[in-house]
């Protein structure tokens, strides 16, 4: 996302968590989807909830409420999957709500502050002020590390 | 002139010459007097110079030189073929392995040779008879001098042929063509004059060959000798027909001139330089049996065409066709699924049909992925022959069913462990000489590689009348190292003593060799199999020998499976893996410890609830008074599944879980069901211990 300085303008995809506002660049996120059938996977951690099809290809998904330790919340008409494709691999993000695609002027992005809300700060790239309303960019490298524990049996 | 385009060709083709000539050598070991076998690596050295001369690998073209020197002498008789000349030459081969392979690397293919091209020459000196340098070029002097022509050699074969057909009214021509010094597209050229040439009568020898010239390995001009009843100017004028070629040049073979030539090679007792043949060991044999020229020319058409029958694609362009390909087999899935619910019979019918012909055409795109396992196999016959004369000991390999066939990537993988299982067996298994005798044994021993297909699965079987694996000594190692308990130990049968060896940690040898033996590598060889998804057993009879057997699927992307439910989810288990599946009741669950196990046809089996390993909440089965379970295994140990219930039998596309997800546990993959959801496939392997 710090890539693109030399543009003046950013555009993100902006989505809910707890009524907070957060976005990622829209050039990471492949697609939004409604409600998909996610298959769970045994011995994850909580926020892993599974991997769905997505058009032929078997796809991670992650809640992100549970990821940055908030409290759960079902699956309902609002929730969606923001599928995102990061380092090669896609991995669908479930947030409360996405609505919006906005420019954000590359100016208006700061570092971020001591506190930002509940979510632990290594997975803020940043904030970004845009009128009034102030949006968490997510760091995508830290949320989504590489899941490796257990058996080292890979396929 | 830019060659890096050509180089990948150079280097698989180098290869291939490398090989033929390792194989051809190991024979000619074994007849020493055999100078066709000399001539094929002759032939195989000379082609290799020429291609490392045109690329600039000079090293690779001195050496290759010099060993045809030496080989040259071998055919003219004028050295004896020993068990000393030939390691030199065996070094040199080696030696040009791994230039070729620094080339591959990116490397610049240099090497000093210098004490090898020494020895070599030493050898090719040390008789009595003055040998040139070039004993190939003076060869073609000597014809040179008396065929006026271009001096084309012809084997006695090709000059039988060229009277007969004069005889019966058909015309021997030498037709050279010299295409234009800027002819970009050489081989089509080549090929267009084919055309027209072959139209108008038999094309029976090409110089260079035709593998030559389909490789662009030539200069601007090439001959082609064709039997006609064609008028030769007429023919000059169609082939310069042909763009970009400058000139034909066209000589007609005599019968004065056949007698001549005959005489000529007689009076010079040179073999006639069998550098530029064609293909014509099997055609030879048909020769003396008085067929007509014209059948003749038959055979060796067919053999030459059935050489250019193939095409090589890159693995990349059929690893794409395979993914599509399994896109099909999701939507087949899919398709069957909606056809048995709709019970229309026209869709069940074209359903049915649609699922045959896939079939068919996974069963084609896995065959092009399959590659011999002579591919392997091939390296190995050097391999042995070196290793037993390191260890002094005296050893036969034999090598059954190279034709075997494979998926590619499970031959990519499969080479290393058979290194590592030969060389065990040629270090631990087969005994010194001496005590092979005192045991009332052929002093040689033999190793016996063989492949074969079985079912769904290839087996490859290591087989040697050695030692054996001697139970003490192996319980003993083990227990000292922990890998049993004493207790355990009495219980063992002898194969699972015998399987001791492969487990990590191991190493029974007395001293460490720099063969075999430094603790790792049969353990290693385990997990290699193990993760293709094969598994390996060992037999043994102490003072008998052993035999290793290696199981491998055929293919790693479309696999059999049975479904199960767990917890309202579809899981796969793969049919590779299960013996049976069964339904017991409640009340026949025993309890070992802390290990709830079942009385299976006598054999106590442990058994694994899934929803237990795999952390499910919803145990509603607790109640039931029946259970369903797959019996699976790994290797000889067995383990019974509990899942809710079976569903059914499916061939499923194999995929992986993802760059996010680099481990589960006990879970090997995924794939998607014909409803688009995902399934897991359960990993056996990691369930049993």
């Amino acid at each position: 996302m710090t890539k693109v300085s030399e543009v003046s303008e950013m555009k993100v995809i902006v989505f809910q968590l707890m009524n907070k506002e957060y976005a990622i660049g829209l050039d990471v996120v492949e697609s939004i989807e409604k409600s998909l059938s996610i298959t769970r996977v045994p011995r994850m951690p909580s926020y892993v909830k599974g991997v769905l099809n997505l058009r032929g290809v078997v796809t991670p998904v992650v809640d992100l409420r549970e990821r940055f330790d908030m409290e759960y919340k079902e699956f309902d008409e609002t929730s969606c999957i923001i599928i995102v494709s990061h380092a090669g691999a896609e991995v669908g993000l479930i947030v409360d709500d996405a609505n919006d695609v906005m420019d954000v002027p590359t100016s208006a992005i700061g570092p971020q502050p001591e506190v930002v809300g509940s979510v632990e700060s290594e997975f803020i790239s940043g904030v970004a002020k845009v009128d009034k309303r102030l949006l968490v960019m997510l760091n995508l490298e830290k949320v989504l590390q590489p899941i490796k524990k257990g058996n080292t049996d890979e396929f | 002139m830019d060659v890096s385009q050509y180089l990948d060709m150079f280097i698989e083709e180098s290869k291939e010459h490398l090989q033929a000539c390792s194989e051809q050598l190991l024979a000619l070991e074994n007849n020493p007097d055999d100078l066709a076998i000399v001539n094929e690596v002759f032939r195989a050295a000379h082609t290799l110079k020429g291609m490392s001369a045109t690329m600039g690998y000079e090293d690779i073209a001195d050496l290759t030189h010099k060993m045809e020197n030496v080989l040259d002498a071998i055919r003219n008789s004028k050295i004896q073929v020993s068990t000393e000349i030939l390691d030199v030459v065996f070094e040199a081969v080696d030696d040009l392995e791994l230039m070729v392979q620094d080339i591959e690397s990116g490397g610049d293919g240099k090497k000093d040779v210098s004490n090898l091209v020494d020895t070599l020459n030493r050898i090719e000196a040390g008789q009595p008879v003055d040998v040139t340098n070039e004993p190939a070029a003076t060869a073609e002097e000597v014809s040179m001098e008396v065929v006026t022509s271009r001096g084309i050699p012809y084997d006695e074969f090709e000059l039988t042929v060229i009277s007969q057909s004069a005889e019966q009214g058909f015309n021997a021509l030498e037709i050279t063509v010299t295409l234009r010094d800027d002819c970009l597209l050489k081989v089509a050229r080549v090929f267009m004059t084919f055309e027209i040439l072959e139209k108008s009568g038999e094309v029976i020898k090409t110089v260079p060959t035709v593998e030559q010239l389909e490789n662009e390995d030539f200069d601007q001009n090439f001959t082609i000798v064709l039997l006609t009843q064609e008028d030769a100017a007429d023919l000059k004028a169609k082939v310069l027909k042909v763009s970009e070629i400058e000139d034909v040049h066209i000589t007609h073979i005599t019968d004065e001139y056949v007698q001549k030539y005959k005489q000529a090679s007689l009076n010079t007792c040179d073999p006639e330089p069998s550098v530029f043949e064609t293909t014509v060991v099997p055609v030879t044999k048909a020769a003396t049996t008085n067929e007509t020229p014209k059948e003749t020319i038959k055979t060796k058409k067919t053999t030459t065409s059935n050489s250019n029958k193939t095409i090589r694609v890159n693995i990349d362009r059929l690893d794409i066709l395979m993914n599509l390909f399994e896109e099909l087999v999701i939507d087949r899935g899919r398709l069957q699924s909606i056809a048995s619910e709709l019970h229309n019979p026209e869709l069940n019918e074209s359903v049915e049909r649609m699922t045959r012909v896939s079939g068919d055409l996974q069963n084609i795109i896995l065959n092009m992925r399959m590659v011999p396992v002579e591919t392997v196999f091939n390296r190995f016959p050097k391999m042995v022959r070196q290793l037993a004369r390191d260890l002094n000991k005296k050893i036969d390999l034999e090598i059954v069913g190279a034709e075997t066939e494979l998926d590619r990537t499970v031959i990519d993988e499969i080479g290393d462990p058979l290194v590592h299982l030969i060389r065990n067996a040629l270090d631990h298994g087969i005994e010194m000489p001496e005590e092979r005798i005192a045991n009332g044994k052929p002093e040689t021993g033999t190793v016996t590689l063989r492949a074969y297909h079985s079912g769904n699965h290839v087996f490859i079987e290591l087989e040697d009348d050695g030692a054996g694996v001697n139970r003490e000594r192996v319980v003993s190692k083990a227990i000292e190292r922990g890998i049993i308990s004493p207790e355990a130990a009495d219980t063992l049968t002898n194969k699972q003593v015998a399987e001791l060896i492969l487990a990590s940690g191991f190493s029974t040898a007395a001293s460490i060799t720099d063969v075999s033996g430094r603790g790792v590598g049969l353990d290693v060889v385990k997990n290699t199999i193990e993760s293709l998804g094969g598994h390996i057993s060992i037999d043994s009879t102490e003072g008998k020998g052993s035999l290793f057997q290696v199981q491998l699927p055929l293919t790693l992307s479309i696999i059999s499976v049975m479904l199960v439910e767990l917890d309202e989810e579809i899981y796969a288990i793969p049919l590779s893996s299960i013996i049976e599946t069964a339904i017991i009741q409640k009340s026949d669950i025993l309890n070992a410890h802390n290990q709830p196990v079942i009385d299976f046809r006598g054999t106590i089996v442990p058994l694994v609830d899934l929803k237990d390993i795999f952390e499910m909440e919803n145990r509603s089965n607790e109640e039931d008074e029946f259970q369903s379970i797959v019996i699976v295994r790994k290797g000889d140990s067995l383990a019974g599944l509990v899942v809710d219930s079976f569903i059914g039998q499916q061939e499923i596309v194999l995929k992986s879980l993802g760059e996010y997800l680099q481990s589960v546990f006990a879970i090997s993959g995924a794939t998607i069901l014909g409803n688009g959801q995902v399934a897991l496939i359960v990993d056996c392997n990691a369930l049993i211990k």
